[in-house]
């Protein structure tokens, strides 16, 4: 254990060697090309009004910055990657889980305000018998199009967009085009005094057409842009909405206002009816309240919490029983082959567990799996695993303990071998059996040392998301439940549903849950930490 | 040997043995029983455990060769196998390599030096070891979709993202190598300090040498959980040929269209080289895996 000489505050020495004044420029070089490209982000997060981002990228490249230029924190130089990788993959993810608990965010509360206001603004319509008739006149091969407005309500709607009656005309000619074409074109139309020359198309040939016509994008000088909507006719497409100082948008269809609601982070319309998409807004804490008080969530939430500890603490308890008893035969003296029955035993544990979990979803098929063939031909029974709740969690069970008694093996086994062999000989003088010794010898002894790794083994079984999302995927589905919930879904896996696979997309609500997991999994690893007393 | 020996030994050991004996083909047989269908015709043949009709074509399909069948017509591979299991290599190797420099660092540090916050960030560290993944999925998306604009190849559905989010689950290595690195002796360093040799080239040239033991076995651990990885390249990669084996091998198993067989050869193809590193490593996994813990 030592310090370094340079938070000892001594100086630095010049070196001698070329070649490794070079590496130290070379070294503070990428030290600058990483502060410089970190304030790059910062600066476009910041711009694309991202301050979250922003902000975790500024502590990113000034801590960088700090720690590499000290020379008091040579040694922090050293941690500073593994700190910089923990800190924004693990704590920054968990601390803005928790800031989107409190807040609205989910598939129709995207995007931030200025995006969905304009979202409205590109929005566009066509104006209601404001059309053109046109009609297609050959010039050679390729044909102009001429259009004449039928009535005087395209030009004035087209005058009130532009802003300008003057350069509204009523009617419009373009240069030839290819009507071979289908593609998507935009033409520019020239405001046109008579009909071109040439002879207009007959009915036969514009249908044959018809595809390139309906892919033209037509656009008059002011920047209108006209679609075809039907065979004889174009219409200009306008802008739905305005936006007004205030805030809110016009509806130009019906002049109607919509409203920006700051509360729930749509727009509303006079009659107070949501539109979609909206943005996120804090809420506060109504995703909590939700959780506890709306009956469709309190519900399945509250079966899936008692069902997440109870597959927790069985799981442990099944492995560990799984586990002890063989690992105190693998201990006995007398037993030949340790080796391989050792190797046999962990392979579950070898095998990779999205290879073993998905092994098991193909034997226990209700119709082809291996395990009801067996059960069908042995007692006649063919039991429905993934249909039935029970049955379900009785097959996640049976895999669990499965892939998880091996670890339990091992960890007994290396327990077991640190128990003096005296208190077994004097156990054998005074005629204690094998279950005796098992009972009053063994058990208590390890007990100990192994409580902080059981808790830590009961955590992880907690947020056993891959067998769940699997295996069972969460199904039986609860009925009457107003989120995706399973009977077999654990806390995790409920979370991991409602923010990515619900129509929804809620990701406020399944952060409030995974914040509840937060504060559990916390209070478990203080317990853990206490338990096993970890010396640094 | 104990000296007091119960008579009954003879029975009770022959007791112990049938019971680990039926114990552990209860245990071995979904793995013999997947290896068997592998070779077996069709995709959802049944039969005894040795093929009765034997049948190269799931395995030919999981190495990405089109199979005739006898009757002529052709099966096309159902999926990219073998590239998946690039892309989980890949993936792998590169995010084993980047944790392994970040946790050996760090260890050293630990493991040597003496510095201000030393033992609170240890602990912490721990700490938040603990938290699932899975639950900050959300702002992780989040994190690689804002990202991603600005710079492409750490965007959702690349493998950079998935590589750079790995580099938060370094704790655990970090505790391995530590414990190493105090049970090699610091004198050689020191002298090695004493001729002039600056930290840096005291850890590089004296230290590393030294362990590459407990490297390689935090290499191959860091691996094989890379390889496992499943919430986060479940959420992270979108187009098939980007999927990691973890993720790609459930469409095997997909709610109405079971490919028992071809799953099988995948998996015995993909789990073999898998399950054989581990069984080689075993003694030093354990004992990293006693230390703390739990495999992911």
């Amino acid at each position: 254990m030592y310090t370094t000489n340079a938070s000892r505050g001594l100086p630095r020495h010049r070196s001698r060697h070329l070649g490794e004044r070079y590496s130290r420029w070379a070294a503070r070089a990428l030290v600058a090309a990483l502060v410089i490209s970190l304030m790059w982000l910062v600066l476009a997060f910041h711009l694309n009004g991202q301050w979250m981002f922003a902000l975790l990228f500024l502590v990113l490249g000034a801590s960088l910055a700090v720690v590499f230029t000290r020379r008091s924190l040579m040694s922090h130089r050293y941690i500073y990657p593994a700190l910089a990788g923990l800190g924004v993959f693990v704590i920054f993810p968990l601390l803005y889980t928790i800031g989107i608990s409190f807040s609205n965010y989910s598939s129709d509360n995207l995007l931030s305000e200025d995006r969905v206001r304009g979202q409205f603004l590109e929005q566009t319509y066509q104006a209601e018998g404001a059309a053109f008739d046109f009609t297609a006149y050959r010039q050679g091969s390729q044909a102009r199009l001429y259009l004449e407005a039928r009535d005087d309500g395209a030009r004035d709607a087209m005058a009130e967009e532009a802003g300008d009656a003057a350069g509204v005309a009523r009617r419009y000619a373009s240069a030839p085009i290819d009507l071979e074409d289908a593609g998507e074109r935009r033409v520019r139309l020239q405001p046109a005094e008579a009909t071109p020359s040439g002879e207009p198309l007959a009915m036969r040939e514009m249908i044959a057409a018809r595809d390139a016509l309906s892919a033209l994008r037509l656009e008059t000088p002011a920047g209108i842009e006209l679609r075809m909507t039907g065979l004889r006719s174009f219409a200009p497409l306008l802008p739905r909405y305005a936006e007004n100082p205030d805030g809110s948008l016009t509806d130009l269809r019906d002049d109607t206002t919509l409203t920006p609601d700051h509360e729930t982070g749509f727009f509303v319309t006079e009659a107070g009816e949501r539109l979609t998409p909206g943005w996120p807004v804090a809420v506060g804490l109504d995703n909590y309240t939700r959780i506890f008080t709306d009956p469709d969530i309190r519900g399945p939430f509250l079966q899936i919490f008692v069902w997440t500890f109870v597959f927790a603490g069985l799981t442990v308890t099944f492995t560990l029983a799984v586990g002890f008893v063989l690992a105190t035969l693998l201990q006995w003296d007398q037993l030949r082959g340790k080796a391989i029955y050792r190797t046999l035993l962990i392979l579950p544990y070898a095998v990779p567990a999205f290879i073993s979990i998905l092994i098991f979803k193909g034997m226990f098929n209700q119709n082809h799996g291996e395990i009801n063939l067996i059960l069908e031909n042995l007692f006649g029974i063919s039991p429905s695993w993934f249909t039935d709740p029970a049955l379900a969690r009785t097959m996640l069970l049976i895999v669990n303990t499965w892939l998880g008694y091996p670890y339990m093996l091992l960890l007994c086994m290396g327990l077991i071998q640190s128990i003096p062999r005296d208190l077994f000989e004097a156990s054998a003088v005074d005629g204690g059996g094998p279950l005796t010794n098992m009972w009053r010898i063994t058990l208590p002894l390890i007990m100990k040392p192994l409580t902080p790794l059981l808790i830590a083994a009961f955590a992880f079984n907690f947020n056993n998301f891959v067998l769940i999302a699997l295996l069972t995927g969460g199904s039986p589905d609860i009925l009457g439940a107003s989120t995706p919930a399973g009977t077999t879904d654990l806390l995790v896996s409920y979370t991991y549903r409602i923010a990515f696979q619900d129509a929804g997309q809620n990701f406020g609500l399944a952060a409030a849950i995974a914040t509840l997991i937060f504060l559990l999994v916390v209070g478990l690893s203080l317990l853990n930490l206490r338990l096993s007393k970890v010396k640094v | 040997m104990a000296m007091v020996q119960p008579r009954s030994i003879r029975t009770r050991r022959l007791g112990a043995h049938l019971a680990l004996l039926s114990f552990v083909s209860l245990v071995v047989f979904p793995l013999l029983l997947v290896i068997s269908i592998s070779f077996r015709e069709g995709n959802f043949a049944t039969g005894s455990l040795i093929p009765e009709r034997f049948s190269l074509e799931h395995w030919a399909l999981a190495f990405g060769i089109p199979w005739e069948r006898a009757d002529g017509s052709v099966v096309q591979p159902p999926f990219p196998v073998m590239l998946w299991l690039w892309n989980s290599v890949k993936v792998a190797v590169v995010s084993s390599l980047m944790i392994l420099a970040l946790s050996t660092t760090s260890a050293y540090a630990f493991a040597r030096m003496r510095f201000t916050g030393k033992a609170p960030i240890l602990k912490g560290m721990l700490i938040f070891q603990m938290f699932p993944a899975v639950l900050s999925l959300v702002a992780l998306y989040a994190l690689f979709d804002r990202l991603g604009q600005l710079v492409p190849w750490l965007g959702i559905n690349t493998h950079g993202a998935l590589i750079v989010a790995s580099l938060g689950a370094v704790a655990l290595h970090i505790w391995t190598i530590k414990g190493y690195f105090e049970s090699i002796d610091g004198s050689l360093e020191e002298a090695a300090m004493v001729d002039g040799a600056s930290t840096w080239q005291a850890f590089r040239h004296i230290l590393l040498p030294l362990s590459v033991p407990i490297l390689v076995v935090v290499f191959i651990l860091a691996f094989i959980m890379s390889i496992m990885e499943y919430p986060m390249a479940s959420v992270l990669l979108l187009d098939e040929d980007k999927l990691t084996l973890a993720v790609g091998a459930q469409q095997y198993l997909a709610e109405h269209n079971q490919r028992w067989g071809d799953f099988a050869a995948a998996a015995v193809l993909s789990g073999l080289p898998i399950t054989a590193a581990f069984l080689l490593c075993q003694r030093w996994i354990v004992g990293g895996l006693t230390a703390g813990g739990v495999k992911g």
